[in-house]
C-alpha cells in the first residue's frame, strides 16, 4: 500500500501547520511593510507586531517539532512519507540537536569554535552544515539513513511516485521519495550524494586555499615582478568563463591526455611546498629539530602526493604499483583539478589584498628589523593576522565549490553518469521535469540547504569577527 | 593625462590577456585527441591511424601550433597545402583549390570566423544570431535585477543592523545560495508543471526565441536575476552603510535634515559608485547563469551554442564563442575600471 504524505499524525498536525504558516507569513509581510513605513516616517515600529510575529514563529517551530517527534516515536508506516524520512534521519537529527544544544550552552568556553553560536543566523547555519556532515559520516561509515542501494534499480518502480511500496521482500518497504527514471530510490541517492559532495567540496577548497596562500603571500609581500606576473596569471584565469574552462578541461579527450595529471601534480605540489616552508622558516635556527620535523611532515605528505598524482595506465606513472594504494577515479581527479584551478586565483586575490594591507603594520616592521627572513614574516606574522577574513571566505568558498560541483554534474561533466552526487541527479531529474517532479527536487533541496548553511555560518562568523574589533 | 595613460595601459593588458586566453583555447582544442576526433567525424569514422595523420596533414593541421594560431588570427598567410592525394587545399578558400579572388590571409582580424563543422554554417553568422537572442534575455534580466538589487541594498544599508537590514540580508543570502540549476528546477516544478496546482508559466522558453511572452519568458529571466541579485544587493548595502557613517551625513542629520532627504539627496549618489563596478563585474558571472538557464529552458542562445560547440569539439565555433565571451569579460572589467575612475570624484581629480 502506498504511503500518503503525513499519515496519522497529519490529521491533527496538518491544519495546525497550515494555520501557523499562514499566520506567520502574514505577520512577516505586515512587519516588512511596517518597517518600510517606519523608516520613511522616521518613527519606531509598534512593538506589538514584532511580538505577535515572534509568537507565530514559535508556534510554527512547535508544530514542526511535533512532526519530528511523531516521526521518531510512532511506528514506521503510520506516519506517512514525512514521518518515514524523519525516522530515517533520526540519528543525524539527534546528533545535530545534541551538538548544537551543547555548543550554544558552552559557547563562551569553546573559544573560536563557539563563535558562530553567538548569533541565531550562525547557529542555524552550523546546524544545517552539521546535519549534512553527520549524514555523510553515518551513511559513508555505517550505511545508516539510506533505505536502499543508491545504484540498484527495482524495475517496476521506474519514476514511481513518493511512497510507492517496494515489491521485493526483505528490503525497506517503500521508496520514500519515489524512484528515478532508472528505477533507483531517490531518497537513498540523495543521502549517498552527500558523501561525494562533502568529500570533494571541502578538500578541493582546502587545496585551492593553500595554492592561493602559497602564491598570494609572496605576491602581496614581495610586490614587484613577482606580483605583476602572478596577478596577470590570476586575472587570466579569472577572465575565462568558468563553464568554458570546465568544458575544455573535462571533455573525455582532454581528460585522457597528460594535462590533468600534470595540473594535479602542480596544484597538489603547492600545499607540499607551503608546509615545507612553514616548518623550515620557523625552525631554521634549530637544525636538528628542523630536519626531524621536516622529515616527519614531508615524507607522508610527499608519498600522499605521489600516490594521488601517479596513476597506472596513464601518461603520468612513476610510483611502483606496490607503493600506490590510492588510485582516485580519473573523472574525479579531473573534476577536482578543474574546481581547484577555478577557485585558486580568487583566493590568491583575497590573500594578496590582505597581505598588502598587513605588511604596513608595525609588527611586520619590527620583525624585519629583527632580521627575520621574508618567508618567516609571511607565514608567521602576516598569515596569522589574516586568519579572520580567510576563515570566513573559506566557509563561503566551500559553498561556492559545492555549487561549481553541481554545475559540473548538471552538464554531465567528469563524474560517472550513475554517480549519485546532487548535480548529476538534478541533471537527470530535470530531463523529465515536466512530467515527473519528484526525482529532481530532493537533491535540489539538499544542495540548497547545504550551501545556505555554509553562507549563514560564514555570515555568523563575519558578524562575530567584526564585533571583536 | 594620468587617466589617459591609465586607460592605455589597461587597454594594452587587455589585448595581451585576450591573446593569451584565445591561445590557450586554441591549444586545448588542437590537442592531438581532439584533432583525431575531428578527422574521424569529418572524414570517416573507420579511418586507420595513419589515414588520420595524412587526413590532418592534407588539411594543414600538422603545422606548428603558433603558425596555425597566426593563421586563425589573420596575421600569417593562410596555408596552401598540396596533399598526398594530389589535391591542393587552401585555408582561405574553405579547403578548395585557391582561386584568383582568394584572399592571402583569412582570420578573425579579417572578419573570417571560420565554419562550424556541426551546425554547417558560418561561425560569424551563428554567433550574431545567438548573441542577439541572449541579448534579449540579458536585457530583461538587467531590467529586473539591477533596480531590485539596488532598492534592496539601499533599504538594508541605510540603517545598518536594523530589523529591515537583517530581514533583507537573509533574503539576499538565500538568493546567493541558490544556484540557477536549483532555482530553475524548483521554479519550473512549482509554477509550470501543475504538481502544486499552479501553471502560470511555461517550463521551456523555446517559443520565446521568436515571440517572448510573459508566460514563456518569465521563469528564465527570474532564474538568472535571482542569483545575481543577492550579491549586488549585499555590495550596495555595504557601500550604503559606509556612506551613512560619513561625517557629511552626520552633519546633515545634526542640521535637522529629514531622514528621507538625507538618503535620497545626500547618500544615494555616493553609495551607487561601488555597485556600478560590481554590476559590471557581475555580467561575466551572469554568463555562467545564461549557459545553465539556456540549457535548462532549451533557449537556443549564446550559452546553448557554447555547450553545443564544446560538447562536439566544433573547433571554429568554440574559438568564436571564446573570443566573444573573453571580450565580454575583459570589456566589462575595463569599463568598470574606467567608470569607477570617472564616477569617483576622489580619483577623478587625482587627489587620492
Amino acid at each position: 500500500m502506498p504511503l500518503d504524505w503525513t499519515g496519522t499524525p497529519g490529521a491533527l498536525l496538518n491544519p495546525l501547520l497550515a494555520a501557523s504558516v499562514g499566520l506567520w507569513l502574514t505577520l512577516l509581510a505586515l512587519r516588512l511593510v511596517a518597517a518600510l513605513v517606519a523608516v520613511w516616517r522616521a518613527t519606531p515600529v509598534a512593538p506589538g507586531l514584532r511580538r505577535a510575529s515572534l509568537w507565530a514563529g514559535r508556534a510554527l517551530g512547535l508544530v514542526t517539532c511535533a512532526y519530528v517527534l511523531a516521526g521518531m516515536i510512532l511506528p514506521a508506516g503510520t506516519t506517512g512519507i514525512v514521518g518515514g524520512v524523519i525516522a530515517r534521519f533520526a540519528p543525524a537529527i539527534l546528533t545535530v540537536a545534541t551538538v548544537i544544544g551543547l555548543s550554544v550552552g558552552l559557547r563562551r568556553r569553546l573559544g573560536v569554535f563557539g563563535l558562530p553560536f553567538h548569533s541565531t543566523v550562525g547557529t542555524i547555519g552550523a546546524a544545517l552544515v552539521l546535519f549534512w556532515v553527520v549524514t555523510a559520516l553515518l551513511y559513508g561509515g555505517f550505511g545508516l539513513i539510506a533505505t536502499h542501494d543508491p545504484l540498484r534499480p527495482i524495475s517496476s518502480l521506474r519514476n514511481a511516485l513518493p511512497g510507492s511500496p517496494v515489491p521485493e521482500a526483505g528490503l525497506y518497504p517503500h521508496y520514500l521519495l519515489g524512484g528515478d527514471s532508472l528505477a533507483r530510490d531517490v531518497f537513498s541517492r540523495m543521502v549517498a550524494g552527500s558523501v561525494i559532495v562533502l568529500t570533494i567540496a571541502p578538500l578541493a577548497t582546502l587545496t585551492a586555499v593553500l595554492v592561493g596562500l602559497s602564491l598570494g603571500l609572496p605576491a602581496g609581500y614581495l610586490g614587484g615582478w613577482t606580483d605583476r606576473v602572478l596577478s596577470f596569471a590570476a586575472n587570466l584565469i579569472l577572465a575565462f568563463p568558468v563553464i568554458l574552462l570546465f568544458y575544455l578541461l573535462v571533455t573525455p579527450e582532454v581528460a585522457s591526455s597528460a594535462l590533468p595529471p600534470v595540473m594535479a601534480a602542480v596544484l597538489f605540489g603547492a600545499p607540499l611546498a607551503f608546509v615545507a616552508v612553514l616548518v623550515h622558516s620557523r625552525l631554521r635556527t634549530q637544525p636538528g629539530r628542523n630536519a626531524l620535523t621536516l622529515a616527519a611532515v614531508l615524507v607522508p605528505l610527499a608519498w600522499l602526493w605521489a600516490a594521488v598524482v601517479s596513476q597506472a595506465g596513464t601518461p603520468v606513472t612513476f610510483l611502483p604499483a606496490r607503493l600506490d594504494p590510492l588510485d582516485p577515479d580519473r573523472g574525479l581527479l579531473v573534476v577536482f583539478v578543474a574546481v581547484v584551478f577555478v577557485n585558486a586565483p580568487i583566493v590568491f586575490r583575497i590573500v594578496r589584498g590582505l597581505t598588502l594591507d598587513i605588511r604596513t603594520r608595525d609588527y611586520v616592521a619590527a620583525a624585519r628589523t629583527r632580521g627575520e627572513t621574508p618567508a618567516y614574516i609571511m607565514l608567521w606574522e602576516v598569515l596569522p593576522n589574516a586568519r579572520g577574513p580567510l576563515i570566513v571566505d573559506t566557509c563561503l568558498r566551500i559553498g561556492y565549490t559545492t555549487i561549481l560541483l553541481g554545475t559540473l554534474g548538471f552538464f554531465g561533466l567528469g563524474l560517472p553518469p550513475e554517480s549519485p552526487d546532487w548535480g548529476s541527479t538534478i541533471n537527470e531529474g530535470r530531463k523529465l521535469l515536466l512530467v515527473y517532479v519528484h526525482p529532481a527536487l530532493p537533491p535540489a533541496a539538499a544542495l540548497l540547504s547545504l550551501v545556505l548553511g555554509l553562507n549563514l555560518l560564514a555570515d555568523g562568523l563575519r558578524e562575530q569577527s567584526m564585533a571583536d574589533r | 593625462m594620468t587617466l589617459l595613460t591609465h586607460a592605455f595601459r589597461g587597454l594594452a593588458t587587455l589585448v595581451l590577456t585576450a591573446l593569451c586566453l584565445t591561445y590557450v583555447v586554441f591549444w586545448l582544442t588542437h590537442l592531438a585527441p581532439n584533432l583525431e576526433k575531428l578527422a574521424r567525424t569529418q572524414g570517416s569514422a573507420r579511418m586507420a591511424d595513419d589515414a588520420v595523420v595524412t587526413w590532418l596533414a592534407n588539411r594543414g593541421y600538422d603545422q606548428p601550433l603558433p603558425v596555425l594560431y597566426g593563421q586563425w588570427l589573420g596575421v600569417l598567410l593562410g596555408s596552401v597545402v598540396t596533399g598526398t592525394d594530389g589535391e591542393v587545399r587552401a585555408r582561405c578558400a574553405d579547403g578548395a583549390a585557391p582561386a584568383t579572388d582568394t584572399p592571402p590571409r583569412c582570420g578573425i582580424l579579417q572578419g573570417d570566423w571560420g565554419t562550424s563543422t556541426v551546425l554547417r554554417d558560418d561561425v560569424g553568422q551563428i554567433i550574431a544570431t545567438r548573441l542577439a537572442l541572449t541579448g534579449k534575455l540579458m536585457g530583461w534580466v538587467l531590467v529586473l535585477m539591477v533596480p531590485g538589487a539596488l532598492v534592496m541594498g539601499i533599504l538594508a544599508g541605510m540603517r545598518e543592523g536594523g530589523r529591515l537590514d537583517r530581514g533583507l540580508s537573509t533574503v539576499s543570502i538565500l538568493t546567493t545560495a541558490t544556484p540557477e540549476y536549483v532555482s530553475g528546477v524548483v521554479l519550473i516544478a512549482v509554477f509550470a508543471t501543475g504538481s502544486f496546482g499552479i501553471t502560470w508559466f511555461k517550463g521551456t522558453a523555446t517559443a520565446a526565441m521568436d515571440d517572448a511572452t510573459f508566460a514563456n519568458f518569465t521563469l528564465p529571466v527570474v532564474t538568472i536575476a535571482l542569483f545575481g541579485m543577492g550579491y549586488i544587493a549585499r555590495m550596495t548595502r555595504a557601500s550604503m552603510a559606509e556612506v551613512m557613517t560619513a561625517p557629511y551625513i552626520r552633519t546633515a542629520r545634526l542640521k535637522g535634515v529629514r531622514f528621507r532627504d538625507i538618503v535620497l539627496r545626500h547618500a544615494l549618489r555616493n553609495a551607487l559608485i561601488a555597485p556600478f563596478t560590481v554590476i559590471m563585474l557581475q555580467i561575466p558571472w551572469l554568463l555562467n547563469g545564461v549557459v545553465v538557464v539556456e540549457t535548462l529552458f532549451n533557449y537556443k542562445g549564446f550559452g546553448w551554442t557554447l555547450v553545443q560547440a564544446a560538447a562536439n569539439n566544433d573547433i571554429d565555433l568554440l574559438l568564436g564563442v571564446s573570443v566573444v565571451s573573453v571580450t565580454v569579460v575583459l570589456a566589462t572589467q575595463f569599463l568598470s575600471d574606467v567608470g569607477y575612475a570617472l564616477l569617483n570624484p576622489r580619483i577623478r581629480t587625482g587627489a587620492a
